[in-house]
């Protein structure tokens, strides 16, 4: 039967698994567009206020539930705008399908209305994009696009549609069975001979540490970690991205590492002699100063990608394949490690060194409103974060027992990125608590999206951390700039003086007045001052079936503790203001 | 150093833009590439000459591989492989050095392929020592311009 561009797409977005898309619409997708009226009993469509929006949807969607998230945008702008939302998938490897407009063949080239070169454009920030320009190409781009995505690192692959394509006709039953990408082959399974090597060096360690990343969620491998740990009896440390790999409140769990990492997981891969990295990058943030990163220690890498492999640090025994695959037969080459005297050591620093923060009864402790929190969800939460002081707290305070638990920009750290990713993960997660601990600087730059989950009552609970300040960048000039407060307070009037190196009964008042916005947006609003009302108000929004915003008032210039200053070694880390 | 990286890519529109993309995001520095279809119409060669030390060069091999349009890619470096470069160049010939130019030119093995009153244009194809020693000795006659198309490469066949 002969089927429009529109309908091949739709029916092999279906065929995919495709059951959600975040978007907006827009003259070079009006057939699209039209075609998704008749579908919706199959495939439930979210209109975004903001294409940024609906990428970090799409991404808070798949980074919830491991399935490809699906965003469509028009041409020109809309596609524009998806580009920070596609970027900061790509970043942090998240299977996502992107669908763009274009204009129509002929025109192509010719700067007509609303286009741009999309597909150069995002060349740099997708895995791979495809610029359709024969109907009957689509079935097979739709198959590689999700292959791609999904397989080996995944990533954002962008389809970019040009009008007429969605109009014209042709046969079309069923997407392709197979795909056959002579250029893409992904290793999954680890040399074997590799594999023995380093489970030779596992067994001969006096002081190793797992190193756990986002590739142990993305392979669905944290099983298989929990034996390699619960064999082993190797103590895990784990980046932003790999929280929730491992339960953060096991005995052998040193939560995360890196620049606000704790001080005990710094210090125990500092001292280490072994570091097994498991799907994980050695970002700058958790390395701090390169040649001196655990500097004793040998290193085993394990990732699907060869680039990842040696291209910071060195490495001493490589493994190229899929965490889940490697680690099942790593498993059986190991056995419980003579390393008695290290873990007690361990065990011993993680008691003296713990995580804390001076509490306060007269001003709210953004620090505590998360563990009121914790407490209050009992930890199963699913917590999407902003960019910013707030995004580390959450990263400490909150414990994660579960993988797709904690959604956070990593890579790219996309102010913005959280509101829209808890709506993708509420959705997603009807029966679940989707909390977004945001920042007042964050939250204001997708805020539109209070439109959204009010039309539809997505039930996202959003805290804001309120400092009236950009307040991480704020810590740096505290720290480094002489406490010269240049352009990151957020009350700043017209009628503040130049200069100015704090808070204090000068300031006016907060803008927005975020419970009076929600209000606008017929959101339930909370604003909360005294450390007294945290619990309370807590517990009686987490009550309410709707979305709710929390405007907690917190001490304005708590800083993130323990700090690994920038391009120092982890194990000098800063761990009190000073003022 | 310089490292010889031969590649067979998808022969389609954006290809090239994506691998250029892919240098320049990563700062490689190119000395030279080449592009063109090979006899499977679906598939191009292209020649890359990048500058850089082992640590550079392990990255672009390995980037190179995990673009989905690189369909193989063959390290011809240390490999004393097969290579070609083709330069033409017009220079500035009176009468009076007329017979010294083709004389050079004959040294070389190369041709003349365009004669004018003012100038002769050369065809000079070789290894890229030859091509630069050319380019040496006709320099103080004057050249007006020169076109080099980079190095072509391919591995030799295994002797038995
Ligand atoms: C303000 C701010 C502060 C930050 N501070 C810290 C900090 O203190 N500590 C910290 O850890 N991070 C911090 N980050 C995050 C940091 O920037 C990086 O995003 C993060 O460390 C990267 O995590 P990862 O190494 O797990 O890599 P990811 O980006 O999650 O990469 C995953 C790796 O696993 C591989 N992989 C994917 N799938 C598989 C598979 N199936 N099998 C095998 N391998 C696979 C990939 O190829 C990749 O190499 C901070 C970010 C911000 C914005
Ligand atoms: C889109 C974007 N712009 C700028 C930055 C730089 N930046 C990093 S953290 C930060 C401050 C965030 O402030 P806020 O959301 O209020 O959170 P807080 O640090 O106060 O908790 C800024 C401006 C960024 N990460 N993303």
């Amino acid at each position: 039967m002969k089927r429009t561009g529109s309908e091949i797409l739709i029916n092999g977005l279906i065929e995919e698994g495709t059951d959600t898309i975040f978007g907006i619409p827009g003259g070079s997708v009006i057939a699209i567009f039209d075609t998704l009226f008749d579908y919706s009993a199959k495939i439930k469509f979210y209109l975004m206020r903001h294409e940024q929006a609906a990428a970090h949807a799409a991404d808070g969607y798949s980074r919830s539930t491991g399935r490809v998230g699906v965003c469509m945008a028009t041409s020109g702008p809309g596609a524009t705008n998806l580009v920070t939302g596609i970027a900061t998938a790509y970043m942090d490897s998240i299977p996502m399908v992107a669908i763009t407009g274009q204009v129509a063949t002929k025109m192509i080239g010719n700067d007509a209305f609303q286009e741009v070169n999309t597909t150069g454009i995002t060349y740099a920030v997708t895995k791979h994009n495809y610029l359709v320009k024969d109907v009957r190409d689509l079935p097979r781009v739709i198959k590689e696009a999700f292959y791609l995505a999904k397989t080996g690192r995944p990533g954002p692959v962008l389809i970019d549609i040009p009008s007429d394509i969605s109009k014209a006709q042709t046969e079309f039953k069923k997407l392709p069975e197979k795909v056959n990408i002579r250029g893409y082959n992904p290793t999954y399974e680890g040399n074997i001979k590799q594999i023995q090597q380093a489970a030779k060096m596992i067994m001969e360690a006096k002081k190793p540490v797992i190193y756990a990343g986002g590739g142990v969620i993305l392979s669905g491998a944290d099983k298989e970690l929990k034996s390699l740990v619960e064999k082993t009896g190797i103590p895990v440390t784990m980046t932003l991205l790999g929280l929730g790999g491992f339960p953060s409140l096991h005995p052998l769990s040193l939560e995360m590492l890196g620049m606000h990492g704790t001080k005990y997981a710094n210090i125990a891969v500092s001292d280490s002699d072994l570091v097994i990295s498991i799907g994980a990058r050695f970002d700058d943030r958790v390395t701090g100063k390169l040649d001196e990163f655990a500097p004793h220690a040998k290193i085993i890498h394990i990732d699907i990608d060869p680039s990842s492999i040696g291209k910071s640090v060195d490495v001493d025994m490589p493994i190229v394949g899929d965490v889940k695959l490697v680690l099942k037969e790593l498993l059986k080459y190991v056995s419980k490690c003579d390393i008695k005297e290290w873990v007690a050591y361990v065990k011993d620093i993680k008691k003296k060194y713990p995580l804390s923060y001076t509490k306060s009864e007269k001003v709210i402790k953004p620090q505590y409103v998360l563990e009121q929190l914790y407490d209050l969800t009992k930890g199963e939460a699913i917590i999407c974060t902003e960019v910013g002081q707030h995004q580390m707290w959450a990263a400490q305070y909150y414990k994660y027992a579960r993988t797709r638990q904690l959604l956070s920009s990593g890579g790219l750290g996309t102010m913005g990125y959280g509101f829209p990713a808890a709506i993708g993960a509420a959705v997603a997660n009807p029966q679940a608590t989707v909390v977004d601990i945001a920042g007042d600087g964050s939250i204001q730059m997708n805020i539109q999206e209070l439109a959204t989950v009010s039309n539809y009552q997505i039930p996202v609970k959003v805290v804001i951390m309120n400092n009236m300040y950009l307040g991480m960048v704020r810590q740096w000039q505290q720290l480094f700039f002489k406490k010269r407060y240049s352009f990151t307070c957020l009350g700043r009037h017209k009628d503040c003086s130049p200069i100015c190196h704090g808070p204090g009964s000068h300031c006016p008042d907060m803008v927005p007045d975020f419970e009076q916005l929600a209000k606008a947006y017929n959101v339930k609003g909370y604003t909360i001052k005294n450390p007294k009302d945290v619990r309370g108000v807590l517990k009686e929004a987490l009550a309410i079936k709707g979305p709710v915003i929390m405007d907690f008032r917190v001490d304005q210039e708590e800083n993130v503790f323990p700090m690994v200053p920038a391009g120092q070694p982890i194990n000098k880390m800063l761990e009190h203001s000073v003022t | 150093m310089e490292y010889t990286i031969s590649t067979l890519v998808e022969n389609h529109a954006g290809v090239l833009a994506r691998l250029a993309q892919l240098f320049s995001a990563r700062g490689f520095n190119i000395v030279s590439l080449t592009v063109a279809e090979t006899d499977d119409p679906t598939m191009s060669r292209m020649t890359i000459v990048v500058e850089g030390d082992e640590k550079v060069m392990e990255q672009v091999k390995k980037q190179l591989n995990k673009s989905i349009d690189v369909v193989k890619v063959y390290d011809l470096t240390g490999k004393n492989p097969l290579v070609r470069e083709l330069c033409i160049l017009k220079v500035k010939a009176t009468p009076t050095h007329r017979s010294e130019i083709i004389e050079i030119v004959d040294i070389y093995h190369a041709s003349i392929i365009d004669v004018s009153h003012q100038d002769v244009t050369i065809e000079a194809t070789g290894e890229t020592s030859k091509v630069l020693g050319i380019i040496k000795l006709l320099k103080p006659y004057g050249i007006k311009e020169i076109v080099r198309t980079g190095k072509v490469a391919l591995a030799r066949s295994l002797n038995i």
